[in-house]
């Protein structure tokens, strides 16, 4: 007798939220359209309907749902390019749900994740396990990048044609730097054949060495092995040379240092196709902030000096730095409580990308729209999505926030299956209070 | 009263050497698949055998392992009354110290009238062909140029389609490792053909669009019209993530298949230089199917070597 095995279905979910909504008297926020201006946003069968100043000067139809969104603000939802998850193989750091619950509760309603997994995402049946397990358990989008080499080993290239078509949104080796710059070369050259992007963890692997913090007065009293600001120069000059050489799409994953943005802008003046990312803890943090050794502030790259972080803040500001990123990189307290050399870096940043963003916004470094296009608009361009805009049309995906209710990050409180946040105990001012995904909420901060 | 102006006889092949289609004229290349037409009569017949070569020898020097180019080169000595000798000098012979420069000068003190040479390095040949005294044909050098297989692949395309001028010819796959490809660039270019270069990026050599060619990543595309596609072999060390990913990905994009096929012109015909990697560069399907020349090409490499060989045999000195 032979037994059926049952499929896995995915989890019954509504389509979106029944009746058309209308959030009211927000701040609009869409940098699609440059606009920054108070009005409404109609949200039916999944799409926006319409969202600007003129919206409903007439009143809303009976039975549709009104939000009272005065002195509120509305985005199109984040789309976060850099998120470590831990499936397949460390479903106990974190999981497509719990990432996406951690997500949703940031205004995030686009996770792209990294291959770093075990096995790493270096096949095209392993993307489309990431898809299928991302469709059953996830509410927020996701789309995986896939390893750029097989194994992450930084030797031969991976199928990216293939991966291409099974899903994989762009080709990274994640945490690790590819030293050759042969296979970079041959790696940019193949891509260009699918218009693949290639997204890199610029640093100089042999110079980085052992180091842990960044190299200069503040490591050396520590006694923390040190890694020179060069490290990531090096590596994103070489890779801007490596870029002009072969006509290849290039995203630099990270970068920290106020040389990165140097080069940054002369590749873009010599119209190169290149972007950049900055994570939310270089925006934030510096290597002070290690204080006595917390471990959960070490990072890959390290936290810089303050001049340092001023000059990406700056570049952000400017747009030389495209998009801003939370790293979200969640990892156990074992892989944590351990001596600074000697933890794992990373840390978790879903739950907190949006809160710590707006320090920037409230201190007048960055502007609404410059934030909003670096968290949303310019991510999903540059990864191709439909998504980033709240262009009457487009798909449901946004965030609503108050930018002025002050609040304190507890630990306990966050979704995130792994706790290592650097920023415990900080205090915020503002913070997403509802998360739309297709016109869906997914979360709510009330409920 | 004037006298006719009395011009010397202008042999049809001027050349010593044939060390590449570089520097051939279309009058000579046409002048070589002309004889070749003639040699394949006689190697349809019982009596397969000339005598333009009697007496003379010819040494067949590989230093890189061929089966079929070797064996042809053999026969189609063989068949013009040459006596033939084949060398194939290992690669441990070389790491023993032995110059190529020294190699050449031991076998032309045993006075050969013909060296057909095969070497590794680009190049070789020609600093072969300066130190001898003998005919050199060059019988592929590294990545530069394997003139004879340009020739035999005109050949074939000519009995086909009877001219080569105004065809457009398709060729796929390896480009920066083949010297296939640079000589048939060089002799379909020569001869008027419009030639479209298809494959990755990574197999694409740099510049190569100088060269009267225009270049395809999407194979589709690059065949699409084509009345000649011709294949070219990937070697296997380039197939696992170095230049391509991997075998599968290969064939799904640049591997000839019936459906790729179909693109291109509907009476165009497929070639290959051999020796063929089945599955992935070509499937087999179309390898043996109806519109492949690839069994052809090896008949017409004897009867375009032979026309070779008897071209050179008239600038050998007879004392």
């Amino acid at each position: 007798m032979t037994s059926t095995v049952p499929l896995a279905r995915p989890r019954d979910r509504r389509p979106h939220d029944a009746r058309p909504t209308v959030f009211a008297g927000a701040r609009i926020v869409d940098p699609a359209r440059g606009l920054d201006a108070v009005g409404s946003v109609i949200v039916a069968e999944g799409r926006i309907l319409a969202a600007g100043p003129e919206v409903l000067n007439q009143g809303a139809p009976e039975g549709w749902e009104i939000v009272d969104a005065r002195g509120k603000v509305i985005v199109p939802g984040f789309v976060d390019m850099r998120v470590f998850l831990g499936e397949p193989g460390h479903e106990h750091r974190e999981t497509f749900a719990s990432a996406s619950r951690a997500a949703a509760a940031g205004g995030v309603t686009t996770i792209v994740t990294m291959p770093d997994t075990d096995p790493v995402i270096d096949d095209p049946a392993l993307v489309d396990f990431v898809l299928r397990r991302a469709r059953e358990q996830a509410e927020v989008r996701v789309h995986p990048m896939a390893a750029l080499t097989k194994g992450l080993a930084g030797q031969e290239t991976t199928e990216f044609g293939l991966l291409t078509e099974a899903g994989a949104v762009a080709f990274t080796d994640g945490r690790k730097s590819v030293a050759s710059a042969l296979v970079m070369r041959r790696a940019l050259t193949y891509a260009r054949d699918f218009s693949a992007l290639i997204v890199h963890h610029v640093e100089e692997p042999t110079l980085a060495g052992a180091g842990v913090a960044t190299e200069g007065e503040y490591a050396s009293r520590l006694g923390l092995p040190g890694i020179p600001r060069e490290a990531e120069a090096i590596m994103l000059e070489r890779d801007m040379r490596l870029v002009a050489l072969t006509g290849g799409r290039y995203h630099a994953a990270q970068v920290s240092t106020a040389d990165s943005v140097e080069i940054l802008r002369a590749a873009k003046a010599r119209g190169l196709d290149v972007t950049a990312a900055v994570s939310i803890n270089h925006l934030s943090l510096n290597e002070l902030d290690i204080g006595t050794y917390r471990s959960f502030l070490k990072f890959s790259p390290p936290l810089r000096a303050e001049a340092d972080r001023q000059a990406v803040i700056e570049g952000l500001a400017e747009g030389i730095i495209d998009i801003v990123v939370s790293s979200h990189d969640p990892q156990d307290v074992e892989m944590k409580r351990h001596p600074f050399a000697e933890a794992a870096e990373g840390a978790i940043g879903l739950e907190t990308l949006l809160p710590a963003a707006l320090r920037l916004v409230h201190d007048g470094r960055v502007s609404w729209t410059r934030l909003v296009e670096a968290l949303s608009l310019r991510p999903a361009d540059r990864l191709g999505l439909e998504a980033g805009r709240l262009t009457p049309g487009s798909r449901a995906d946004l965030a609503l926030i108050d930018p002025e209710v002050p609040w304190v990050l507890d630990r306990h409180e966050l979704r995130s299956r792994s706790k290592n946040s650097p920023f415990e105990d900080s205090r915020f001012v503002g913070r997403v209070i509802r998360t739309l995904v297709d016109g869906r909420t997914i979360h709510s901060l009330s409920s | 009263m004037t006298r006719a102006p009395s011009t010397p006889p202008t042999p049809a092949f001027p050349h010593r050497h044939l060390l590449g289609i570089e520097g051939l004229s279309p009058q000579e290349i046409l002048a070589l698949l002309d004889k070749a037409d003639e040699e394949v009569l006689v190697s349809r017949q019982v009596e397969k055998k000339k005598n333009v070569l009697r007496g003379r020898t010819q040494i067949n020097l590989f230093f890189e392992a061929s089966t079929r180019t070797q064996s042809s080169f053999e026969i189609a000595g063989k068949r013009l009354g040459a006596d033939v000798m084949n060398m194939s000098v290992a690669s441990s012979s070389v790491k023993k110290g032995e110059t190529l420069i020294d190699t050449a000068a031991t076998l032309n003190a045993m006075r050969p009238d013909i060296l057909v040479v095969r070497h590794h390095a680009a190049g070789a040949v020609h600093l072969l062909a300066r130190k001898v005294s003998c005919s050199v044909i060059n019988a592929g050098d590294g990545a530069h140029e394997h003139p004879t297989q340009a020739l035999l692949d005109a050949l074939t395309i000519r009995r086909h389609k009877g001219t080569i001028e105004g065809l457009t010819v398709a060729i796929c796959g390896d480009i920066v490792h083949s010297r296939v490809a640079r000589s048939n660039i060089l002799l379909l270019n020569a001869l008027g053909a419009r030639v479209k270069l298809v494959g990755p990026s990574t197999l694409m050599p740099a510049g190569v669009d100088r060269l009267g060619v225009e270049t395809f990543t999407d194979m589709r595309v690059g065949i699409a019209g084509a009345d000649i596609v011709m294949m070219l072999r990937l070697q296997r060390e380039r197939m696992n993530g170095s230049f391509v990913p991997s075998v599968r990905e290969y064939f799904h994009y640049w591997g000839l298949d019936q459906e790729k096929l179909d693109h291109a012109a509907p009476d165009a015909l497929v070639m290959h230089p051999g020796p063929m990697n089945r599955g992935v560069e070509i499937d087999p399907e179309v390898a043996d199917g109806p519109q492949s020349l690839i069994a052809e090409q090896v008949e017409m490499g004897v009867a375009v070597r032979m026309a070779v060989l008897e071209a050179l045999a008239e600038h050998l000195p007879n004392f």
